[in-house]
């Protein structure tokens, strides 16, 4: 199993929604802790960039697998 | 890090128009900006307890409408009593199976995360509207308290 300590399933949201859980689910974690997103909205993949550039966390992984975005992000 | 500031002026009560300021105060809110939203005469509406907003084909050419009927219908028949009420509740639906947000939904992430909202108060009176109608929160001011707010702002929007 990939290595993370919370998982969010963004699929059918749409812009902003993806963002907007993932930043909500953050929240709830500690420094260092590894998110794990699932998204299905294309426009996802350059605004979790965008998102780790002007949040400071860190998008460890950004990948399509089976139609699906998913990425690691870590909170700083 | 200094949080940067995002000042937004909200003027339409139309369930597309009133998309872009809630879109953009809850982004920028998540990206760790300071957020405030001015709502002046028609933008009050999205201020309401219950959002009852429509969406309107007359006098919108660019609005893209089922069986294309963008391309074909008569202008004039847009016009047509309840023509508005079903184009607004197939608008809905179409947001709902394509997982966009309700703006009630957008309004309650600012909320959240402490986006102030400001009530035109000059606005507020000319339409003879009640602070009781709006939803908590909301504070009551003037052009001068945008600029107070604006002045200092890294990003300034009018909607």
């Amino acid at each position: 199993m990939a290595d993370f300590d919370q998982e969010l399933d963004a699929s059918g949201l749409n812009c902003p929604l993806p963002i907007l859980r993932a930043k909500k689910a953050l929240a709830g974690m500690s420094a260092g802790q590894v998110l794990h997103i699932i998204a299905t909205d294309p426009g996802a993949v350059k605004d979790f960039e965008a998102f780790a550039k002007q949040t400071g966390n860190e998008l460890m992984e950004s990948k399509e697998e089976g139609g699906k975005f998913v990425f690691l992000m870590k909170k700083n | 890090m200094s949080e940067k500031k995002l000042a937004i002026i909200a003027t339409k009560g139309t369930l597309d128009w009133g998309y872009p300021p809630f879109i953009l105060a809850s982004t920028a809110a998540a990206l760790g900006y300071d957020v405030e939203i001015f709502f002046t005469f028609y933008g009050l509406q999205l201020l309401k307890k219950k959002i009852n907003v429509q969406v309107s084909p007359l006098g919108n050419p660019g609005m893209p409408m089922p069986m294309a009927m963008d391309k074909w219908f008569p202008v004039l028949g847009t016009a047509i009593p309840g023509m508005q009420s079903v184009m607004t509740m197939m608008m809905k639906n179409k947001m709902k199976s394509k997982g966009v947000a309700s703006l009630e939904e957008l309004r309650e992430v600012c909320q959240e995360a402490e986006v102030r909202m400001i009530a035109c108060q000059m606005t507020v009176d000319l339409f003879d509207m009640s602070p009781t109608d709006f939803i908590d929160g909301v504070e009551f001011g003037g052009a001068a308290l945008f600029f107070e707010f604006a002045g200092e702002s890294d990003i300034t929007l009018f909607m």
